[in-house]
């Protein structure tokens, strides 16, 4: 059997004859299944309309359950029947169309100029339906038809599926699908192109129904309940309606009822055929389960995110798939992902039995189930074997070449990792496998942020690349290395987080110095190429282990005699460096002196490296974070994503080292200040209520110098608003003060690691202003926010100022007014996931279809050219430097330096 | 240390222009900046551009690299940071602009009027610098009405609407009395008697009705300025003195004398269009976008705002991103159908017999073929022979 592919696919309608040659079966009765269990024949659930009961066979094909694909039968409709989706269509037909003969009531002269109009638009492929729109506004306004001279009349359409004419004497007069289908049979194929439709393949006679085809019965597959009563769909169920009334139609109408009852049976089935298209189509109520439920009909199917298209199309299940918690774990490496071993004995690699592979492969079977071992065999012929205790022995005989093993995951393979939501395209990228003890999958804490992953209960899913083109796709496109850049803005997406940064700073602060011991602890875990660590950059040959035999360590002299040797913290951080690095910025603690001092800067924060050395300067999260990390974008670039990800778990271990090495913790007495500092805090908030009584007063007595294009509310507001955060800076100036440069909170804000100076004066000083919109909080009661307050009452107080800390503790109308500003920022967050959700959505439709060509021009769908050149200079964001093409300034310096 | 013939700064830049077929325009300026005060000879020259040559062509993207479905992310993923809310213009008391996620979805959208338009009105060079000029320039561009010079009451004994009008408003709007009748056009429906700075408007007609409406005309009459600027703003920026408009009419704005059309903007996208054409609009929707995200500290790369920006306006008229604007328009029946209205839309393309390529991305998923982009897009095998 040869593989045959999709090339195109063409929408069309199906004819009446079409419909009737698909069949398998015509139905005519409306029962399911007789007592026995067995489907009717000529019912719904005919075996030739395919099989859903494990054991029987398709009568038309001959399939199994699997097999078969199900087969379509048809109903005759004992009236015709107008199709929902085209009421509309079918509307503007009749309106458009002589009621006599048919014709498109325009002149030939028009007629012609519209045929020319629509054949040039469709050469230059442009959108031909305000032509169409034309065409039908016109004609419909032609009230005598030019060829028979008949008078029109106008035509109501009503929706969903009625249509009146309305005589010279504004008699209404009903419109039967069956003068409709007549009407509709004497248009013309070439006055169908002017009006848009398709004449080769389409009929608009075809739109009123006269056979209906019965979705196969593997489309709407009976359920089987525990009490072995059978569940039937809902498809089945609107089928079993229409087939009913089909039945009593065509009864009454052949012992001759009376036409009003003909017209309301008529009409039912009208309905039932409607619903069953489109079960919400408005103006008429939906067809409804016992229960009560709307049933899912057709259209339901497809519609929505869950409907076939969203649901099952464009997004599939997948196989060869993991999903677990995720927890950190900073001794594997950045491009290793830790697995469970029960994960890894379910998911599995197929291997291929070649010459080479074939004594491993033995070995892989010999162990049965037993990690690392087998689950499946495939013969050549297709057969799968599954590999047990009895089987494995046989089976690792018998194994030859072409033969397939389906083999546990082992360390070292390639899986994809992925976290939802999928915003960008670093959600998902191709790790190392590890196999670890434990349930949940281990990511090394630096990755986190392309993942926006956390570790409080957060789930991430792992999928099993099943073939080598795939494993190299994934290793090469989507590796870790290769995506540290991020094609965002060209800068590091992974670099150091929290502890990393906190542990560096803390090493290279200037003054820092350590001792042997100290060395060898903070060097445990650090691997290089060769197996040998350079401390001193000139002997390569140092042995890691040979500290003591290297005359690197400066002395100091106690002056007793004794001497200490010791490094200095950024010595060791120049041991991670790769040996030719050359760099110089400003680091995060860099207060924009009008001169700076460079090398001797006061606060240590002019970082200099010099061939891969240290010289001054801290290192903090403008040197090794996400975004911004200088070191860590300069290395990636310079050196590729293989030697920043090596340097990337090289700092890893050191910063961990180092940060337990030294010690770090943040507990309640770090926020303790003095008590004179605590004065100090109430005097400037004191000043401040003064300040605010002041401007109050001058506003109650109409002093208030109004700001250009304010009211002089808003004034005041804006004069309160500026004290109050005056007041909080000022409380929390004095705070940091008090605290000092070795509280734990502040090394972490100063260096980056986690938190700001605001977050600290908010536990130490003054929480501030609590605020919604941007402004005081004025809503709840009668002219005041809590019951507590006078009306009116203006003050800080009263309208959502905090002036207590977290660790002092909020007083009741405080921590009121502090929830009511917290809420605000949960609702704006849950607002904006779906907004930003859906923005997200629509830009991906429009954009997925541009690529750039072979020719480097940006085409989307038809080939259209969007851009000549790609980003005007054609370069790869995530290839550049934060957005330039090439830092040519680096170069030249690089190599006047070297002149 | 120098070794060869050193050339001379005059001719770097004549040298430089040579590489114009090979280097981008902005690289080759960046390149003669940073070696134009510098003493370079020829070998040294020829290196420093082998190795920029070097790295820009590293750096070029490969062809069939998904570069929309980057540049949607790169967009798309920075909104989940952005906040809802609408801040002070520069932090200063004036004028409010919608900004963050709002402002993003609504360039996206391209609404015909955004929620806040405001125009950057700049004065001609010379007169820039002119306080007087500026606020004379101001009042001209400032929407003026009865409300703004003075109070309009009705005397329903007389029948006759009585306005009095403010000295120091009319002299600060530089009105005068005589303006306002020229404006009103007297005597087509009602008499004016004039009292010194009290008008006293006489309907023609005398009935409560006409008085009524006469008054409600008067309220809404403009006397002066444009229509839909109700608030103008002076700030001085460097030497210059610019003025801001709540409300935008790029086209009047442009006309007034003073005023300076080629660096006058609004940020009224669809309006750019209209009036300066869908270069500017292109143009606009990149400087919009920007701003928008700069605004909120993050970073983008230009080139996946460019991207987006031409692909709202290849087709030479503005496009929303969504149903009614690029998405909308595919050709592919499939892939409009996977994104919303999806009955409709195979209802539709059944009657015109559409025929889907499968050209797309969602379509090849849809149909479960390797989607052609990318690797997606390489027919490439190992010959037989070569494997050993």
């Amino acid at each position: 059997m040869s593989i045959k592919k999709i090339g195109k696919i063409k929408f069309g309608l199906l004819s009446p004859s079409e419909i009737r040659k698909i069949s398998a079966v015509k139905i005519i009765t409306a029962e399911t299944y007789d007592k026995d269990g067995y489907p009717v024949e000529k019912g719904l659930m005919d075996q030739h309309l395919g099989v859903i009961d494990p054991g029987l066979v398709c009568k038309t094909c001959g399939g199994k359950v699997g097999e078969c694909p199900g087969h379509f039968g048809h109903i005759e409709l004992s009236a015709p029947v107008i199709h929902v989706g085209f009421a509309k269509l079918i509307a503007e037909i009749l309106k458009s169309t002589c009621r006599r003969c048919g014709k498109l009531l325009l002149s030939e002269e028009s007629k012609r100029e519209y045929r020319d109009k629509l054949e040039h638009y469709k050469e230059m492929g442009l959108d031909t339906d305000e032509i169409i729109k034309n065409v039908i506004k016109e004609s419909s306004n032609n009230k005598i038809c030019p060829y028979c001279g008949e008078e029109q009349m106008v035509i109501k359409f009503e929706k969903p599926t009625n249509y009146r004419e309305i005589d010279t004497n504004l008699e209404e007069n009903k419109l039967s699908p069956a003068d409709i289908r007549d009407r509709l049979e004497k248009v013309s194929n070439e006055d169908l192109e002017l009006l848009g439709i398709d004449s080769e393949n389409v009929r608009p006679e075809w739109m009123v129904l006269k056979v209906l085809p019965i979705p196969p019965v593997t489309v709407r597959p009976s359920i089987t309940l525990e009490s072995s009563q059978r569940s039937e769909d809902d498809l089945t169920h609107k089928l079993v309606d229409i087939i009913r009334i089909n039945q009593r139609f065509q009864e009454n109408k052949e012992i001759g009822a009376p036409q009003l009852i003909i017209e309301d049976l008529w009409e039912l089935l009208q309905y039932h055929v409607t619903t069953f298209f489109d079960n919400e189509t408005s103006g008429i109520p939906p067809a409804r389960h016992r229960s009560g439920r709307a049933l899912k009909t057709l259209s339901q199917r497809l519609k929505g995110k869950e409907g076939r298209f969203r649901g099952n199309l464009s997004g599939k299940r997948v196989n060869f798939s993991a999903r677990a918690v995720i927890s950190p774990d900073p001794n594997l490496r950045i491009n290793e992902v830790g697995v469970p071993l029960k994960i890894a004995k379910e998911l599995t690699i197929p291997v291929v039995v070649n010459k080479l592979n074939i004594d491993m492969i033995k070995k892989f079977l010999l162990r049965g189930n037993e990690y690392p071992g087998t689950n499946y065999v495939v013969k050549p012929n297709g057969e799968r074997i599954k590999v047990t205790d009895k089987t494995k022995s046989e089976l690792s005989d018998e194994i030859d070449l072409y033969w397939i093993i389906e083999r546990h995951l082992i360390d070292g393979d390639i899986v994809l990792f992925n976290r939802q939501p999928s915003l960008h395209r670093i959600s998902m990228m191709a790790h190392k496998v590890k196999i670890l003890s434990g349930n949940t999958f281990r990511l090394n804490p630096a990755v986190c942020h392309p993942y926006n992953a956390d570790f409080d209960g957060d789930e991430m899913n792992l999928h099993v690349p099943q073939s080598d083109e795939a494993r190299a796709e994934a290793d090469i496109i989507m590796g870790v290395d290769n995506n540290m850049i991020s094609p965002k803005f060209g800068g590091p997406i992974i670099g150091g987080i929290h502890d990393h940064i906190t542990g560096i700073f803390m090493l290279t602060k200037k003054g820092r110095r350590i001792d042997k011991n100290g060395v060898s602890y903070l060097l445990k875990g650090l691997t290089f190429d060769d197996g040998s660590v350079n401390l001193n950059k000139k002997s390569r040959d140092f042995e890691f282990f040979d500290l003591s035999s290297l005359d690197l360590f400066d002395n100091i002299d106690n002056g007793d005699d004794s001497k200490e040797e010791y490094l200095t913290g950024k010595q060791i951080f120049s041991i991670v460096l790769p040996e030719t690095i050359n760099l110089e910025y400003k680091a995060g603690t860099c207060q924009n002196c009008p001169v700076c001092k460079k090398m001797d800067c006061p606060n240590d924060a002019y970082v200099c490296i010099k061939n891969g050395n240290l010289l001054s300067g801290i290192i903090d999260e403008v040197g090794i974070g996400t975004f911004k990390g200088k070191i860590l974008d300069t290395i990636i670039k310079e050196y590729g994503g293989d030697v920043g990800r090596h340097f990337l778990d090289n700092l890893t271990h050191l910063s961990i080292n180092s940060i337990s090495y030294f010690g770090f913790s943040f507990g309640i007495d770090d926020e303790d200040i003095p008590e004179a500092a605590n004065k100090e805090i109430e005097e400037i908030i004191k000043d401040t209520r003064l300040e605010i009584d002041k401007n109050i007063i001058s506003y109650d007595n109409h002093q208030l110098e109004p700001l250009p294009g304010r009211t002089l509310e808003e004034t005041l507001e804006i004069r309160i608003m500026q004290l109050l955060s005056k007041a909080r800076d000022m409380s929390g100036r004095v705070a940091s003060k008090h605290l000092g440069i070795d509280n734990p909170g502040v090394i972490m804000a100063v260096s980056g690691a986690r938190g700001s100076i605001l977050n600290l004066t908010q536990m130490v000083a003054c929480m501030g202003q609590q605020s919604v919109r941007g402004e005081r909080i004025s809503r709840g009661y009668d002219g005041r926010a809590l019951p507590h307050f006078k009306k009116g009452d203006l003050s800080a107080e009263a309208k959502g100022f905090v002036k207590s800390n977290y660790k002092k503790g909020l007083s009741p109308t405080e921590f009121f007014f502090h929830a009511v500003g917290g809420r605000e920022g949960l609702v704006d967050t849950a607002v904006r996931t779906s907004q930003s959700g859906y923005l997200q959505r629509r830009l991906i439709n429009a954009l997925q279809d541009l690529k750039v060509d072979e020719d480097r021009t940006v085409r989307g769908m038809d080939n259209v050219i969007v851009q000549f050149r790609y980003g005007e200079d054609g370069v790869d964001p995530m290839r550049s430097d934060y957005g330039e093409s090439v830092d040519v300034k680096k170069i030249v310096n690089f190599i006047m330096g070297e002149e | 240390m120098i070794s060869g013939k050193i050339i001379k700064r005059s001719d770097i830049s004549k040298k430089i222009g040579e590489l114009k077929e090979v280097l981008p325009a902005k690289l080759l300026k960046d390149l003669e900046d940073a070696i134009k005060d510098l003493d370079l000879d020829e070998d040294t020259f020829y290196k420093i551009i082998d190795i920029v040559t070097e790295r820009y062509k590293k750096a070029l993207v490969d062809p069939h690299e998904a570069v929309g479905t980057v540049a949607a992310q790169s967009i798309g993923e920075p909104g989940t940071q952005m906040t809802m809310r609408t801040f002070h213009y520069a932090g200063v008391a004036e004028i409010n602009v919608t900004l963050g996620l709002p402002r993003l979805i609504e360039i996206l959208d391209v609404r015909k009027k955004p929620a806040t338009p405001i125009m950057t009105v700049k004065i001609e060079k010379e007169l820039s610098d002119d306080r007087d000029f500026a606020k004379k320039l101001a009042s001209d561009i400032e929407r003026t009405t009865f409300k703004d010079i003075g109070s309009i009451s009705t005397d329903l004994g007389s029948m006759e609407i009585i306005v009095d009008l403010d000295k120091e408003s009319l002299e600060r709007r530089g009105l005068t009395v005589d303006d306002i009748l020229s404006k009103l056009g007297a005597g087509k429906k009602f008499n004016i008697h004039v009292d010194e700075l009290q008008l006293k408007i006489i309907p023609g007609e005398r009935s409560f009705k006409e008085l009524h409406k006469l008054e409600e005309k008067l309220n809404n009459i403009v006397l002066k300025g444009i229509k839909e600027v109700t608030r103008v703003v002076i700030r001085k920026e460097g030497n210059e003195y610019v003025l801001y408009t709540e409300g935008s009419n790029l086209m009047d704005v442009m006309k007034i004398d003073g005023v300076d059309p080629h660096r006058t903007t609004t940020n009224n996208i669809k309006e750019i269009e209209e009036v300066l054409g869908i270069e500017s609009a292109r143009r606009a929707v990149i400087n919009e976008i920007t701003d928008t995200i700069g605004e909120q500290g993050l970073d983008v790369d230009i080139r996946h705002i460019m991207l987006i920006a031409d692909v709202m306006t290849v087709d030479g008229e503005l496009k929303s991103i969504g149903r009614h604007g690029v998405a909308g328009s595919k050709s592919s029946v499939l892939s409009r159908a996977a994104f919303e209205i999806t009955t409709s839309n195979l209802l539709k393309s059944a009657v015109k017999g559409d025929v889907d390529e499968l050209a797309g991305v969602v379509e090849n998923i849809i149909v479960g073929i390797p989607v052609k982009v990318g690797t997606g897009n390489v027919k490439l095998t190992i010959k037989e022979e070569n494997i050993n």
